[in-house]
């Protein structure tokens, strides 16, 4: 294997200056000394017939420029990728409080925030449901149309009577999992300029550019190229700036397409808590069957998601959650069901996970659960039925890549001394105030869209006459570091430095439509295209170096900023190249695509092969519950993850040591309560996220297994990272006190009195 | 409205001032001064994303009111480089990985810079008390606290040792 210069290296995020000096520009830090005020007036109720909307006095109030409805949609009025029932302003009905009813733009917020009070709204109250079991039942008031239940999908592995005949145990349980938020620091913001022509060029900090373009498009009528969307820095997403966004941004539109001037439209954050959607809160039953040896025979699962007012992305999650049902597990019979269900509560959708952080939940207590009943280790039982090279998952899919699940295990109970742990923690005194325990859950996970939909994504390389290199990317930079990926895969391609490297900021004007930056296909999908895209320059300057230096050899490469030949003599600068080629009339300007591998899906019988491949990972968590308050501190955690290839190291640790503070805030702490679809946690000083004080040192195990599909055999890190915390520390907990916790946040209340104690 | 007069000191440089009564130092540094590094996270004291030093101490920016500033010596993310010269911190957060989507960091730093103005070589525990009013979504805090263990006094000799390890 070649030795790398740049993958694979300790290097300097390319966007970390703006971010420490603060420079770097986020949607509300532009401004425009014409700009207008963006603000909207949402719903009171959570299920209406929208009467009226009267804005006639509004419209009238000091410094007001425009006050619009639905009836001012130019386009048309829904949204959505696979089910678009999402309006921009709400129209027949009211789905659920955070709807918006009415937007103002005012010469100064104050302004705008003071119009609201003028408009007149008429709401007959309709009957709601707030929750999918009342949702789903036959008669309940329904949301969209007659029924709620929107999503059903099924996974079938051979029969699942026969699986359960053949075990000696056998276990029933139900899990739940919370409604949580996202939680970005940077609440969400844009600003919409007319491009004086019926176009309309939205700046903000959206995730999904194409997918917004196309909400766009839809809304306001107009061509997509007649739309850019240009991302500002984008102060962390997770999978929450799609479609929030895309509401966002068209209000802002519509109001800078009415009024000729640019428009801004910032949420507070108590807008976003209201507004945004969220992780789905699952319900999951469970019934799995073992052998004595603790050999699985069969699982079978029903799961039911929460999806709130809105379909959104609510198919593919619950997609995800079924499909991964049971875990990294070999079970040669599987009958698993999954459902998403409309109510009258806030919206949910993709979040870090996307569908797995609930089912990863369930499998892996229900494990450790059965591991008890058993009377055997919890890793020995996962080591027992782990898949390997060459399994058959539970959609029947043979594992053809290299498996590394079993080396994510093996190496994370290494570097907790799992057994010895395990042990000494047994043989704590059973009434002591404080008790620790050790605890493990594992994953495995589909790299990428899978059969969601189409794999491609799209780079430019742009060698600049000075040598100096363009990256234009498809995908966004969100925080999570990918314009450093491809910097540094640009910089290995072409041999230069990656300070000469510069990735400009994701412009749908530029480049073809790459699909939604999400699924942690980032890396894979867009790494491989700007690998291609960099290889194309590269040969293109190769050829032009051998013309100039009349050589026909053929193992010319670049390095270090020159032309070296095969015995690694310095032949010509890259800078003198690249001039060299301008001169020459020869452009160094190249476009890569690069679509993933084809893949199966059976929608009929629930079987296939969804993902390419996969990545695997285990965390193994030891915390200390004092007994009598409920309080867990977590006293060490560590987090293994087959990544494929390591591109940027701090970058991959960086998202581990994320992904377990997020998970550990789902484990133990993290709950949007609602009450009768009116939100009670509304900023951060209710909803609470980990701090500095609640995180432990974290270690991080990275698991090199190179994959075929991937930029020098990197795979993903984004998601992985943060579905399996929340288990691991709750299993943890479990042996600690010796009872089961089943439903999350594991906080105080549920760990001491083993239920939730509700607000009245 | 009423409106009060106010002088500060601004990253060195003062500043004469006439605002509304109920303008926060947030919106005065952000809208009135036109220093956006400085961001809003939530409003209400809860995410530190507005931290900057008042008179030596880290305070959220969205809970003092413009009035209280008069006299006083503010430090924002803007003020941290010194002729073009990136504060310890700063450099120490790039060089750790410290930086993911960047919105809570300039406040970060603010906490961190007022920490080491009191204590030059705080322990682990004592680093993350300071940071523990800031929140981060992206990096679980591990990387941040090693950056600041690097900035402080402690450390700063051997990282230099170390030397540059940032690509080539």
């Amino acid at each position: 294997m070649k030795d790398f210069k740049v993958v694979g290296k300790k290097v300097r995020r390319v966007d970390a200056l703006g971010k420490v000096t603060g420079q770097a520009r986020y949607a509300a830090d532009l401004a425009d000394p014409h700009m207008l005020y963006g603000a909207v007036l949402r719903a009171s109720l959570s299920h209406a017939r929208v009467v009226s909307i009267d804005v006639s006095q509004a419209v009238s109030f000091p410094g007001v420029e425009a006050v619009l409805t639905a009836a001012d949609v130019p386009g048309r009025n829904r949204f959505g990728t696979m089910i678009p029932n999402q309006r921009v302003l709400a129209d027949d009905k009211v789905r659920f409080r955070g709807d918006g009813l009415a937007v103002v733009a005012a010469r100064s917020a104050r302004e705008a925030a003071r119009a609201l009070s003028g408009i007149r709204v008429q709401l007959e109250p309709l009957s709601a449901v707030f929750s999918p079991e009342e949702a789903m039942k036959r008669g309940a008031p329904g949301i969209h149309g007659k029924s709620n239940i929107f999503v059903h999908h099924k996974v079938r592995k051979g029969r699942i009577a026969d699986g359960f005949r053949r075990a000696d145990v056998i276990l029933r349980r139900t899990y739940t999992t919370a409604l949580i938020e996202h939680a970005y620091l940077e609440p969400e913001a844009v600003m919409a300029r007319p491009d004086g022509e019926g176009g309309v060029l939205v700046e903000g900090c959206v995730q999904n550019m194409y997918t917004t373009r196309r909400g766009l498009s839809t809304v306001l009528r107009l061509p997509l190229a007649k739309i850019r969307v240009v991302q500002t820095t984008v102060g962390g997403s997770f999978g929450g700036k799609d479609e929030v966004m895309t509401v966002l941004a068209a209000r802002a539109a519509m109001l800078a397409l009415r009024t000729g001037r640019p428009v801004q439209m910032v949420n507070s954050r108590e807008e976003s808590f209201h507004e945004s959607y969220k992780r789905h809160p699952y319900v999951m039953e469970y019934r799995i069957g073992a052998k004595k040896n603790g050999r699985l025979t069969a699982l079978e699962v029903r799961m039911v998601a929460n999806a709130g007012a809105y379909a959104t992305t609510t198919p593919f999650v619950v997609w995800r959650s079924v499909v991964q049902c049971a875990g990294p597990y070999v079970v040669p019979h599987v009958k698993a069901d999954a459902y998403g269900v409309y109510t009258n509560t806030v919206y949910t959708g993709a979040m870090r996970g996307f569908g797995s952080p609930q089912g990863n939940f369930g499998i892996e207590l229900l494990m450790d659960e059965l591991a008890g009943e058993l009377g055997m280790d919890p890793l020995d039982l996962r080591i027992l039925n782990g898949i390997r090279t060459g399994s058959r998952t539970a959609t029947g899919q043979k594992l053809d890549q290299p498996v590394a699940f079993i080396e994510t295990l093996e190496r994370s109970a290494r570097s907790i001394n799992w057994k010895r742990r395990r042990e000494e923690l047994d043989g704590q005194p059973r009434n002591a105030r404080r008790r620790k325990g050790i605890g493990m859950a594992a994953s495995y996970r589909g790299c990428a869209l899978g059969a969601e939909g189409t794999d491609a994504a799209g780079a430019v390389v742009s060698v600049q006459t000075d040598g100096s290199v363009i990256v234009w990317s498809g995908i966004a930079e969100v925080g999570q570091g990918y314009y450093t990926v491809i910097a540094q895969i640009t910089a290995e391609v072409l041999g230069v430095n990656l300070a000469d490297v510069t990735v400009l900021p994701y412009d749908t004007a530029i480049m073809s439509d790459s699909g939604p930056s999400v699924a942690s296909r980032s890396t894979m999908l867009g790494g491989t295209a700007t690998r291609r895209a960099a290889g194309r320059v590269r040969r293109k300057m190769l050829a032009e170096a051998r013309l100039i230096l009349r050589t026909k050899a053929k193992s010319m490469d670049l390095e270090r900023g020159w032309v070296v030949s095969s015995g690694g003599q310095r032949r010509m600068r890259i800078r003198d190249l690249a001039a060299a080629c301008f001169e020459r009339g020869v452009a160094l300007f190249e476009f890569g695509w690069y679509k993933g591998p084809d893949i199966h899906w059976d929608e009929q019988r629930g079987r296939g092969s969804p993902y390419f491949t996969y990545v695997y990972g285990t965390n193994m968590a030891e915390v200390e519950v004092d007994q009598e308050t409920g309080e867990v501190r977590v006293l060490q955690f560590v987090s293994a993850h087959d990544v494929g290839r390591v591109v940027n190291p701090q970058g991959v640790l960086g998202q581990i040591y994320g992904g377990v503070a997020m998970g550990l805030g789902y484990g133990l702490l993290e709950e949007v309560e609602e009450r009768e679809g009116r939100l009670v946690t509304e900023n951060f000083d209710e909803y609470l996220i980990p701090t500095s004080l609640d995180m432990p040192q974290m270690k991080a195990v990275m698991v090199e297994n190179p994959d075929r599909h991937g930029p020098y055999g990197a795979k993903s890190v984004g998601e992985p990272t943060t579905e399996i915390a929340a288990p691991a520390v709750v299993n943890a907990i479990c042996h600690a006190t010796g009872q089961r916790v089943r439903d999350l946040p594991a906080n105080l209340e549920r760990v001491l009195l083993g239920k939730k104690l509700v607000r009245t | 409205m009423e409106v009060v007069a106010i002088k500060c000191t601004v990253n060195g440089r003062e500043h004469r001032l006439e605002c509304e009564a109920n303008l926060t130092l947030l919106d005065m540094l952000r809208e009135s001064l036109g220093l956006t590094g400085t961001k809003s996270g939530c409003a209400v004291g809860e995410c530190g994303a507005c931290t900057v030093v008042m008179n030596g101490e880290a305070v959220n920016a969205c809970l003092v009111l413009a009035a209280q500033v008069d006299g006083a010596d503010i430090l924002t993310v803007e003020g941290l480089q010194e002729d073009g010269v990136l504060d310890p911190l700063q450099e120490m957060f790039i060089r750790h990985g410290a930086v993911q989507c960047g919105f809570c960091t300039p406040g970060m730093l603010m906490s961190a810079k007022a920490l080491l103005n009191g204590n030059p070589d705080p322990t682990e525990e004592e680093i993350r008390v300071a940071i523990s009013g800031n929140l981060c979504r992206c990096t679980g805090y591990q990387q941040i606290v090693e950056a600041i263990s690097a900035a402080s006094a402690k450390e700063k000799s051997r990282e230099k040792k170390e030397g540059k390890n940032c690509g080539w």
